[in-house]
Parts: structure tokens; C-alpha cells; sequence
């Protein structure tokens, strides 16, 4: 629902790094997205190409990678991946203990970008 | 042809915002204005409970408001009739309010005269949870008729706040609620939140919140 702050500030930084980098053109970049976001890709690409229109960066390819929800036990520190649908009933692998904490599964990272 | 080369960034797209929001804090503990944040649907009670608040706190604490609204004044001139210091926001079809946002608002306002200013940010259980506004503390409400599943829709939500306000327990006996699901799924999403069931209708349990947002403050204030 907030796809277009986020695709701001992709822009943004992917102008940034082209700068420093000598880039005549960008022909895709990489995203790392965690899985509790609720970022729609179509929307972030759709966003993205009006956004990126005359500079270098227009036409470029968003390639989103869905990092996972990895939880923290809460009773025996154990780490273990879990699904957004799963969330109401957490129990470790390990120990069997309900509930634990969010160690990941929020990122919004640009990773790489492909330039020529 | 020319070839393609690989650039590494590894760079955090929300940055900019996270760093805004750690100037925020920073400002307002220099200031000791405690900021909370209160996050809900639309509909779910924000702005009666810090009408709530206003009263249950008059004379024990100076409290300023920040409203975000997509396009009305309506919240900002409810408060204000009540004598309290309200900045409206109009975040023009915004869905969340960020940290530059909340600066704009605390710019409009003499800070150091209150000991917290409330934020009531966008009726949303989606955006305002993924972005950092600078506050101290997260509060949601979430509203018995909204149903005990909104855990289970909304994780994220439930995972970032300090405190739940369970409201409108007053329409408990017409529903079909389940407290103690609600309460077991909120606890295993955030085991170290607290939760509160209220009613600012009724006014059932908003001491124990005006309670909690005392001793939040004095805690601030100490600098715990």
C-alpha cells in the first residue's frame, strides 16, 4: 500500500550508486524484501518506471528476492523460519514452546544492480 | 557489445527514514517529550480515546496532539476544543505518516512545553507499521466489532507495538469476541506487549491506561 515512498527511495539510491560508478545505463536492480512486508512487485515496477522516466535508470528491471520470517524462541533461543499464514501458532522445532520473536523478515534492501 | 557489470549496494531502502526518525527521538529526549505513536483502523477509536486521555491527564501532564488525516481537520478541531495544543497533518492520500512527516509537525510546535505529545497517526493496520516515526513508544488500538483474527491478518502490526488497547468492551455481550484467542495470538506475535481492554464509551479501564502512559512518562523523564 506504500509502494510509492519505497520506490522513491529505490531510485534514489540507485541513482546514487550509478553516479559513483560511472553508469551509462541501469539494467537491473536487486531487491532483498522480507516476506512481512506487503509490497505488491507489480505495483513497485509500475511505480518505478514512471518515477525513473529521463534518467538512466528508466527502463531498468526490478528482480525482488522474498527473504524469509526467521523467529527467536523465546524459551530455548532456537532459530527457525516460519510463514506469514503460521504466525498465530508458533512453536519451535526444538523445544516445543509457543510464541517466539521476529528475528527477520522485514528487509528492504537494494542488494546489486546490472549496469553497462 | 558492451558488458554488463554488477554493482554491489547492499543499501537499506528505508534509511532515510530510520535515520530521521533517530534525530526525532534524539530532539525529544533532549526536550523530555516522551512521543507515542497511536496506531489503528479507521473507526476503531483514536480519536476518543485521546479525548480520554486529555481528561484522564488534565492537570498532571501537558499533553500536545499530532493528527494525520488524508485531507480533514475534523480530529485536529475536536481536540483543540478541549484546550490541548493540536498540529493537523494532512497527508493528501498518504497512507502512513514517516518521520519527516512527524518533524514537520513537531517543528510547528514548542515541544519543551509538553511532557508528551501523542501522534494519531492514518487509520491503517498496513503501513504505519512499517515505518518508523521517531516515537518512544507504539500503541495500537484494535476494537472489539474489528473481531479477534486481526492478529492473524496484521502480524506485523501487533509485533512492533508496546501496548494494545483492547476497546469498545462495551459491545463484548452483542459479539461473538474471543478475548483469550485474541490475547493468545497477540502473545505469541509479541510476548512482551501489554494489553489493556477498554471502553471510551464507558470509560471501563481507561485509568489503568492513564495508568501506564503516568508511569511511561516518569520512567522517560528518569531516563530509563
Amino acid at each position: 500500500m506504500h509502494e510509492l515512498p519505497i520506490t522513491e527511495s529505490i531510485l534514489k539510491i540507485v541513482l546514487k550508486h550509478a553516479e559513483g560508478n560511472r553508469v551509462q545505463k541501469v539494467i537491473a536492480i536487486h531487491l532483498q524484501v522480507g516476506k512481512l512486508s506487503d509490497l505488491e512487485d507489480d505495483w513497485i515496477q509500475r511505480y518505478f518506471d514512471y518515477l525513473s522516466k529521463g534518467t538512466i535508470a528508466e527502463g531498468a528491471k526490478l528482480k525482488i528476492e522474498r527473504t524469509p520470517v526467521m523467529m527467536r524462541c523465546n524459551g530455548c533461543s532456537a532459530s527457525y523460519e516460519t510463514d506469514i499464514v503460521r504466525m498465530d501458532d508458533l512453536v519451535c522445532p526444538a523445544c516445543g514452546e509457543r510464541g517466539g520473536t521476529i528475528l527477520s523478515g522485514r528487509e528492504y534492501t537494494v542488494k546489486e544492480m546490472e549496469v553497462l | 557489445m558492451e558488458e554488463i557489470r554488477l554493482i554491489e549496494v547492499k543499501e537499506e531502502i528505508l534509511s532515510d527514514n530510520i535515520k530521521q526518525a533517530g534525530e526525532v527521538r534524539k530532539r525529544l529526549r533532549k526536550t523530555k517529550t516522551m512521543l507515542l505513536n497511536l496506531m489503528s483502523s479507521p473507526g476503531s477509536g483514536k480519536t476518543s480515546l485521546i479525548l480520554q486521555t486529555i481528561e484522564g491527564l488534565r492537570g498532571d501532564l501537558r499533553l500536545g496532539v499530532i493528527e494525520a488525516d488524508i485531507d480533514s481537520t475534523v480530529d485536529a478541531e475536536r481536540v483543540a476544543a478541549r484546550g490541548i495544543r493540536a498540529i493537523q497533518l494532512r497527508t493528501g492520500g498518504f497512507c502512513h505518516l514517516d518521520a519527516a512527516m512527524v518533524t514537520q509537525g513537531i517543528d510547528a510546535m514548542d515541544v519543551s512545553e509538553f511532557d508528551m505529545v501523542i501522534i494519531e497517526n492514518v487509520g491503517n493496520l498496513v503501513c504505519p507499521a512499517e515505518f518508523d516515526t521517531g516515537a518512544h513508544k507504539n500503541v495500537m488500538i484494535l476494537s472489539v466489532p474489528e473481531g479477534d483474527d486481526k492478529p492473524l491478518k496484521y502480524p506485523l502490526m501487533f509485533s512492533v507495538c508496546d501496548l494494545l488497547l483492547v476497546n469498545k468492551i462495551d459491545y463484548l455481550s452483542l459479539s461473538d469476541f474471543d478475548m483469550a484467542a485474541l490475547r493468545k495470538r497477540v502473545l505469541a506475535l509479541n510476548p512482551r506487549i501489554l494489553i489493556l481492554e477498554v471502553s471510551c464509551k464507558t470509560g471501563a479501564g481507561i485509568k489503568s491506561w492513564i495508568d501506564w502512559l503516568k508511569a511511561e512518562v516518569a520512567a522517560f523523564k528518569r531516563h530509563e
